[in-house]
């Protein structure tokens, strides 16, 4: 186990992987059909390193993350587009109420605990989608509302090109952000929670506090991706707020491993890239994905990356 | 008066669906600790197999029964084939192998069934029945009374015969059920089959009134999920609680507050119960070992 | 094998039929590659899967007949479930990747809008199914549209309000963006017709009981109809609840139910509702003299043929797509985008499902409100109100 860890490197090894990946992609990208796919498996990775951060490392789970990915869309969006705020501003403020409704919210809904945590969760996100669709003068409703570009200090953000560098790097800061996360204080008390919340609080760790700060994180994250999602398609819909989307999230953060921020990445990166390969399919797609999902958790329980990891450590 | 009355009739009809479907969570849930997130197509089978095979020409009453058997026969499948050979993965891994699951019957009725909408033919009849001012379809009759024909079977099921006492100790502690000689892994086939039944029953009744599609289950399983929780997981009671509350607080909201938040009404109300009795209505405070 | 004579004229044979298909591969011409997102699954199917249908049926009819333009047609068809997002990642991928001549599609008007940016910017011409007025409105330079507008729906109906005499309404209109557009679109010319809003309430996409909003819209003060916009389940539920509950008031439904499943999803519920559609609908019991029977009867013929169920007019739709597409490269003599487009856009007395199509730089979608007639529900079946 040690041994695949330090293979994956949770430290430098990998990142500095990543880093050259995300460096050297472009050279594969024909046209801008990939970058697309590129940058929307860039915008969810984003997501679900964070919401990793709260099911895999603090074992809280959170069927209402889309929630938190729509509601940052819209108000960056509304307020960029409707009331013509400054889109970097709109994109800091929703951060900054998303993380504020996320804190007032935790602390109530964080006393659940397991399946009634992801009730809760998920009514949450009902809630904020069912809102969102039907105050159709604010946000153009369920069909949706166009969405200013976002420009940074007067200059456009336009193009596949620009936003890939964009996201490549918000996404690299953020699996940074979740590693120093990690290992921090903040970090091992999580891990301590995930084991056992009342040996934890015997050890003097202040659980509440704890998972209220985790889940801030991984809601500020779903907001700010949610942000970034609407001023690059240039359009929104409620679509994206729906608890289909909540457990579209939460399956690419499993299939990826839980407790493994690349598990996070790689899951995010499956399962966005999957349907555009499935389309092949056409008729049968539907099926051969639910399949194909049912498949992969069967034969690889623990997740694509742990798993991978553990037959990589076995043949050294 | 007769206001109120018809929303009553209209949450307690939709609201016995919610308990059957609540009553398929718990009853999987108890056995394995797996939510079963395919829970939903259960319905959409016994209501889509009873449309297909009365468009075909099957007389109605061997249609139902023929798609009961159909729903029982995917969960068991279910079970066999995606759920037992990763009986050792946890519970999350589980969750999303039921979620895949449920993508590919889904998947499955398109391909087979078309994505249309289907009708079924109303056991007795489509004539409204007139209570108080208040009118109720005689299927909805049928809803609410085979509801509870089944939980009172299901009741003496599990009181009354070896196999559902059985049940019940698996769901207490597995551990020691299998001590005493309990086919454990039986159990849970049995679970998957018995909640099967359940969700085909409901499909079945509330086609008639409801129609029915590919894609009815996303939504049936929300609810009743939203029910089980709120009536505490695990409990039986609790779900069909759960399932009647549900489905009166989104007439009730729909009638008295406004249409367009109903859904919220009802989700607020579910939050709201869970923050100040987190266990549920009827969940009991748990145990936990250290 | 071991006569070495004939293995060697077995490969000589397989050389030759190589370089024989390869020759010809080089001299047919390329194919007219037509490009299209639907919402085929999802909560858009119901419109999603007859337009696909039809694509298919006619592309494959006209390459039979030889083609447009002395070339085959290639139809790519992509999915999007519904989702917004992902329509607009398969418009790129048609454009970018597959490279088309024309796009039809944009089953829903969140679909479709996410997709407008980018026809705008790559300029293809983009023929949208979608109902929702602020497609066309402003008038975009790539973007023309097959279906009536919502507003003209509402106006169709209201007109036939105002003949009979009736002033106050109620709305009761599902969550989708087809119903919660057509809803508002109803509200703003409300008052053109004289019509006021009494009650005005609303059910979930998937819901399978609307009495109580039914129950209260009763009680309204003063109400004479009701106007029910949305499509699929909802309005056959509402319907027949409608029924359960007693109400005997005039009820409207919109154009996104015209289908004959409709009426039997409805069953006798559906007796006497009246809603404006295409010509489509009654093509049986149109009179010879109708410029659009020739068309209609033709296109309900082979839908019904080769798929078994009943046509729909969102069939039309991509049907009326398609033939304006192929009108317009046939009038262009080429697949040259800006020139497709500018045929497209000198459309003139072009006769499809929907009506009679006139199109100009102004006006994108080029019907006006005679190519909806309303029609009414009797014994079954549709029937012209005169």
């Amino acid at each position: 186990m040690d041994r695949a860890r330090t293979l994956l490197g949770h430290r430098h090894g990998g990142l500095g992987f990543l880093v050259l990946l995300i460096a050297l992609l472009p050279l594969a990208l024909p046209n801008r059909y990939f970058y697309d796919i590129a940058i929307l498996i860039g915008l969810n990775a984003i997501v679900c390193v964070g919401l990793n951060l709260l099911i895999g490392f603090a074992g809280q789970i959170s069927l209402g993350h889309a929630g938190f990915f729509g509601l940052g869309a819209y108000v960056s969006a509304v307020l960029s587009t409707k009331y013509g705020w400054p889109s970097t501003v709109s994109l800091v403020a929703a951060a900054a109420l998303v993380g504020a409704i996320a804190f007032a919210l935790g602390r109530p809904i964080l006393r659940l605990k397991g399946h009634y945590l992801a009730m809760a969760t998920l009514g949450l996100g009902i809630i904020i989608a069912v809102v969102i669709s039907t105050e159709e003068r604010l946000t153009g409703g369920p069909d949706g509302m166009t969405v200013a570009p976002l420009s940074v200090f007067g200059f456009a953000l336009q193009g596949e090109a620009m936003w890939y560098w964009v996201v490549g790097g918000l996404m690299l800061a953020t699996v940074w952000l979740a590693f120093n996360l990690i290992d921090s204080p903040l970090g091992r008390a999580l891990r301590a929670i995930h084991g056992s919340e009342v040996a934890a609080e015997a050890m003097g760790v202040d659980i509440a506090r704890a998972k209220l700060l985790i889940f801030v994180v991984s809601a500020i994250l779903a907001a700010l991706a949610g942000s970034l999602t609407a001023h690059y398609g240039g359009f929104i819909t409620p679509g994206k707020v729906g608890f289909l989307h909540s457990i579209e999230l939460v399956t690419m953060v499993v299939l990826g491993g839980l407790a493994s921020t690349y598990g996070a990445v790689v899951g995010a990166a499956i399962l966005t890239a999957l349907p555009q390969l499935l389309t092949v399919f056409k008729d049968y797609e539907s099926l051969v994905f639910g399949v194909v999902l049912m498949a992969t958790m069967i034969f690889m329980p623990a997740g694509l990356v742990p798993t991978l990891a553990r037959i990589m450590g076995r043949r050294r | 008066m007769a206001e109120l009355l018809q929303f009553l009739f209209s949450g307690l009809t939709v609201g016995a669906t919610y308990a059957l479907v609540a009553l398929g969570f718990v009853i999987i849930y108890n056995a394995s600790g797996v939510i079963n997130f395919a829970q939903g197509e259960f319905v959409m089978a016994g209501g889509m197999a009873s449309a297909f095979l009365v468009a075909a020409g099957v007389a109605l009453p061997l249609a139902v029964v023929i798609a009961v058997v159909a729903g029982v026969a995917i969960g068991v499948a279910l079970e066999k084939f995606a759920i037992e050979p990763a009986r050792r993965a946890p519970v999350v891994t589980l969750i999303i192998i039921t979620i895949g699951a449920s993508i590919a019957i889904r998947g499955l009725a398109q391909l087979l069934l078309g994505k249309q909408f289907h009708t079924v033919p109303p056991f007795t009849g489509d004539n409204p029945i007139v209570i108080g001012g208040a009118t109720i379809l005689p299927q909805a009759l049928w809803v609410i009374g085979a509801s509870i024909a089944v939980v009172i079977g299901l009741g003496a099921f599990f009181s009354r015969t070896r196999l559902g006492k059985a049940m019940l100790a698996t769901a207490n502690n597995r551990r020691a059920a299998q001590l005493v000689g309990i086919n454990v892994r039986f159990i849970l086939l049995l679970s998957f089959g018995l909640s099967a039944l359940l969700g085909a029953v409901a499909g079945v009744l509330i086609s008639p009134i409801t129609l029915t599609s590919y894609d009815v289950g996303i939504m049936v399983g929300l609810k009743g999920f939203a029910a089980a929780m709120l009536g505490g997981l695990g409990n039986g009671i609790g779900a069909i609680v759960g399932g009647l509350m549900l489905g009166l607080a989104e007439a009730l909201g729909a009638g008295y507050l406004s249409s367009a938040y109903k859904d919220l009404i009802a989700f607020v109300i579910i939050l709201a119960v869970l923050v100040f009795m987190p266990g549920g209505l009827f969940g009991k405070a748990s145990t936990e070992r250290v | 094998m071991r006569s070495p004579v004939l293995r060697a004229l077995i490969s000589a044979t397989a050389v030759y039929a190589f370089a024989a298909t390869a020759a010809t591969a080089e001299v047919e011409a390329p194919t007219i590659k037509i490009g299209s997102f639907l919402s085929v699954t999802g909560p858009a199917a119901f419109l999603g899967d007859p337009e696909e249908k039809t694509l298919k049926l006619y592309v494959e009819k006209l390459n039979k007949a030889g083609g447009v333009i002395g070339r085959k047609l290639e139809l790519i068809v992509y999915d999007d479930a519904g989702d917004s997002d992902k329509a607009r990642t398969f418009a790129k991928r048609l454009i970018d990747q597959d490279k088309v001549d024309v796009i039809i599609g944009g089953t829903t008007t969140g679909t479709t809008m996410a997709a407008v940016p980018l026809m705008e910017q790559a300029g293809v011409p983009f023929i949208s199914l979608a109902g929702a007025v602020v497609i066309v409105e402003p008038v975009k330079k790539w973007v023309f549209k097959t279906p009536h507008t919502d507003r003209m729906a509402c106006e169709k109906i209201f007109g036939d309000m105002k003949a009979r005499g009736i002033s106050k309404i109620g709305m009761i209109a599902g969550a989708g963006g087809f119903d919660r557009s057509m809803r508002q679109e109803c509200l703003k010319v409300a008052d053109k017709y004289g019509i006021t809003v009494v009650a005005d309430e609303s059910y979930g996409a998937k819901d399978s009981d609307m009495t109580a909003q039914l129950t209260k819209i009763k009680s309204a003060a003063g109400i004479q109809a009701l106007v029910n916009p949305g499509f699929g389940q909802g309005p056959a539920i509402v319907t027949k609840n409608f029924r359960q509950l007693g109400m005997m008031m005039p009820l409207y439904q919109s154009h996104g139910v015209a289908s004959k499943e409709f009426i039997k999803l409805a069953g006798e519920a559906a007796e006497g509702v009246r809603l404006p559609a295409s010509a489509l609908l009654i093509a049986e019991i149109l009179p010879t003299s109708d410029p659009q029977r020739e068309v209609v009867v033709g296109y309900k013929k082979d839908y019904e043929a080769k798929y078994g169920s009943e046509v729909s007019t969102f069939g039309g739709h991509a049907y009326d797509g398609l033939f304006l597409a192929v009108e317009a490269i046939k009038r262009a003599k080429s697949t040259d985008k800006g020139k497709v487009r500018d045929a497209l856009e000198a459309t003139k007395g072009y006769v499809g499902t929907a009506g009679v199509v006139n199109m100009s730089a102004t006006d994108h979608m080029g019907l006006d409100l005679t190519a909806f007639r309303m029609l009414e529900v009797r014994k079954g079946n549709w029937t012209l109100v005169k």
